[in-house]
C-alpha cells in the first residue's frame, strides 16, 4: 500500500524564539528551520512499515513557501520515494492544510497517512483529526503503537490516563507521538541520493481549494517572564521558606 | 445565544477539568448548556446539572458514545453545534482528540488551547511552547474551542439545579472500535488538578528511584509528574509527562528534582504559583525560573526533604 506523510517546515526546536518588536508574529528571518520533530516520527514510521513489507510507496507532502523543498529533501535523504510541495506565500492555517492534503489524497490515493500530531510552532493539534473528518476516514491521534494487518490498524493511543488501544479501518489517518519510535539519521550516500528522487509542484489553486484564513492573528506578545528566585543553602532551610515565606506547604 | 460545554467524564464521574471548560464559558456570555455523551452515563450527567452556573444539560446516552471515539461523537456534537454560538471542550487528549474533527465537519477553524477571553470572537492561545502568546481573531460562525484547564479558575462543582434533557443519538460511524486501555491506578491526586506536584527527571537515573520522589509526594500529598527525557529513558509511564506535548500544570507548588528545564518542560509547569528546583548543576537552566533553588545532590537530598516533613509535621 503507499503511504503519505504531511512534514511541515518549522524553526528549530532548539533555537530560543524571538517576538517581533512590531507584535505582527515570531521573527523567522535568518533563523534556522527543520522538519517538524512529531513529522519526523512520521517518516520513520513509514520507512519501518516499507521495511516490514507492508508499505510500497512513500509519499512526502508539504505545505507553504519554495523553500519547503528542504524539508521534503530531508524526508527522502531519509528513505522516502517522492515528494510533493503545495507551493504558496499564503499563510496556512489547519483547516486549509486539511483541505488541501485532501486534494492530494483524493489524486494519490494513499491507504494510510501519516501526520505529526502537532505541529511545535503554532501547537494547534487539528490538521490529523480535521482532514480524517473531510475525508470521511477514521482517525488514531497520539499513537504510540501502530500495526497493519488484514486491512486494520491497531493503534496504542497515549491518552491523559495512560495508553488506549483502538482499532480503526483502513485508509485512514494516524498521528503520531514522541514514544512511537525514534527517527534515523539519513547517511550521506542517501543524502546524495535523495538529491535526484523527484519532487512535484502544485499549488492551492491548481488543487481548487480556497485557503483563505478563518483566523485573524491581531497580536503576538512575549509572555510575562518568571524572575529568578532565591538559592536555599539546605533542605531544612527549603522549608522553612515553604511554609513560612511563601506558604504553599 | 447559548454556549455548549463538553463534560469530560468516564461513564461513571465527572472530570475536573469540566469545570475550568465551564469557566471560560461562563466569560462569554449566554446560557451554558452542557454535554454528557457516553454510555450509562446518568451519574456524571448528574453531576453536571449541580455545577454552578448550568442552564441546562444535554444528556446522549448510548453504547455509541462508549469510550468516546471521535468518529462516533464528532457528527453529535457538529449536529448539535449549529444552536450555539461557542462550543468548548476541555484541552485534554479527549478534547484535543474529538473537536477538531467536529471543526471540520462544520467547515471552521478551531481555536485551539485558548488561556484568555478577551471577548466572544477574540481569544488568546500560547504559540512555541507557550514562548509566545497569540491574540486571534475568529469570523466562524460558531467557534470550536479547547480550554487550557490552568487558566480558568474552576467554578464550583455544587449549587446548580440544571434540568437534563435527552438527545437522540447519531447512529455508529463504524470506522473504529475501542479494544483495552491501560490506565494508570494511583491513590495521589490527579497531576492537572493537585494542589502540589513534584516531578522527576533524566537525574533520577532509573524508575525504581522515583519512590524517593513518591514518598516525598504522599507527605505533601502531592501528584507525581515526570518531565520528557524520564519518560523516553522509561522510568515511568507516558501519563506523567510534564510539557509542551504532555500534560499542563500550574499547582500552588511545583517541586523540579533532577530536571534540567528544557523549553518544552517549561512550557508545561512554568504558570506554577512556586516553583522549587532541585539538581546538581547549579547552571541548569530550571534555575532561572525556580523560585527556590537547592544545589545538591538529590540522592540524599529526597530522603532528608522525606524526613524534614515528617518531623515538622
Amino acid at each position: 500500500m503507499k503511504a503519505l506523510v504531511a512534514v511541515k517546515r518549522v524553526i528549530d526546536y532548539n533555537v530560543k524564539i524571538r517576538v517581533k518588536a512590531d507584535k505582527s508574529g515570531v521573527e523567522t528571518q535568518n533563523v534556522k528551520m527543520s522538519m517538524n520533530p512529531f513529522d519526523e516520527i512520521g517518516v520513520e514510521e513509514a520507512l519501518r512499515l516499507r521495511e516490514k513489507g507492508i508499505v510500497s510507496e512513500i509519499i512526502v507532502v508539504s505545505l507553504g513557501i519554495a523553500q519547503c523543498q528542504e524539508t521534503i529533501r530531508t524526508a527522502l535523504a531519509m528513505g522516502a520515494d517522492r515528494g510533493i510541495l503545495v507551493q504558496t506565500e499564503a499563510e496556512l492555517q489547519p483547516l486549509a492544510v486539511a483541505k488541501l492534503l485532501k486534494a492530494v489524497i483524493l489524486e494519490e490515493k494513499p491507504e494510510l497517512v501519516i501526520l505529526g500530531k502537532q505541529a511545535i510552532d503554532d501547537d494547534s493539534n487539528q490538521t490529523g483529526q480535521m482532514l480524517s473528518a473531510l475525508l470521511g476516514w477514521p482517525q488514531a491521534t497520539f499513537a504510540s503503537k501502530l500495526t497493519i494487518a488484514d486491512g486494520q490498524a491497531e493503534v496504542t493511543r497515549e491518552v491523559d490516563g495512560g495508553l488506549e488501544t483502538i482499532s480503526i479501518k483502513l485508509p485512514a489517518v494516524v498521528t503520531t507521538d514522541l514514544r512511537l519510535n525514534e527517527p534515523r539519521y539519513a547517511s550521506l550516500p542517501n543524502i546524495m541520493k535523495a538529491k535526484k528522487k523527484p519532487i512535484a509542484v502544485t499549488t492551492p489553486e491548481a488543487l481548487g481549494v480556497d485557503v483563505s484564513p478563518r483566523l485573524k492573528v491581531l497580536k503576538v506578545e512575549e509572555p510575562s517572564k518568571r524572575q529568578a528566585g532565591q538559592k536555599v543553602g539546605s533542605v531544612e532551610e527549603l522549608v522553612d521558606k515553604l511554609k513560612n515565606e511563601a506558604r504553599v506547604i | 445565544m447559548p454556549v455548549l460545554v463538553l463534560a469530560e467524564h468516564d461513564n461513571a464521574a465527572l472530570k475536573p477539568a469540566t469545570l475550568n471548560a465551564v469557566a471560560a464559558a461562563k466569560e462569554l456570555g449566554g446560557d451554558i448548556h452542557i454535554l454528557v455523551a457516553g454510555r450509562d452515563c446518568r451519574a456524571p450527567a448528574e453531576a453536571a446539572a449541580k455545577i454552578a452556573g448550568a442552564a441546562k444539560v444535554l444528556l446522549a446516552d448510548d453504547p455509541t458514545y462508549d469510550h468516546g471515539l471521535a468518529e462516533n461523537v464528532a457528527p453529535l456534537v457538529a449536529r448539535l453545534a449549529e444552536g450555539y454560538s461557542h462550543v468548548l471542550a476541555p484541552a485534554t487528549t479527549s478534547g484535543k482528540n474529538l473537536m477538531p474533527r467536529v471543526a471540520a465537519l462544520l467547515d471552521v477553524m478551531q481555536i485551539s488551547d485558548i488561556s484568555a477571553v478577551v471577548s466572544p470572537d477574540t481569544f488568546v492561545r500560547p504559540i512555541y511552547a507557550g514562548n509566545a502568546l497569540a491574540t486571534v481573531q475568529s469570523a466562524d460562525r460558531v467557534k470550536i474551542i479547547t480550554v487550557r484547564g490552568t487558566a480558568f479558575p474552576p467554578v464550583e462543582a455544587t449549587g446548580g439545579s440544571a434540568p437534563i434533557e435527552p438527545v437522540a443519538a447519531t447512529g455508529p460511524a463504524g470506522l473504529s472500535q475501542f479494544l483495552r486501555a491501560e490506565l494508570s491506578k494511583s491513590e495521589r491526586p490527579e497531576l492537572t488538578a493537585a494542589r502540589i506536584v513534584i516531578s522527576g527527571g533524566r537525574g533520577m537515573q532509573s524508575g525504581d528511584n522515583f519512590h524517593l520522589l513518591e514518598k516525598v509526594a504522599d507527605k505533601l500529598g502531592a501528584a507525581v509528574g515526570a518531565s520528557r527525557a524520564a519518560v523516553d529513558a522509561g522510568f515511568v509511564p507516558n501519563d506523567y509527562q510534564v510539557g509542551q506535548t504532555g500534560k499542563i500544570v500550574a499547582p500552588e507548588l511545583y517541586i523540579a528534582v533532577g530536571i534540567s528545564g528544557a523549553i518544552q518542560h517549561l512550557a508545561g509547569m512554568k504558570d506554577s504559583k512556586v516553583i522549587v528546583a532541585i539538581n546538581k548543576d547549579e547552571e541548569a537552566p530550571i534555575f532561572q525560573i525556580a523560585d527556590y533553588g537547592l544545589v545538591g545532590d538529590l540522592f540524599k537530598i529526597l530522603p532528608e526533604l522525606e524526613a524534614e516533613l515528617e518531623r515538622r509535621q
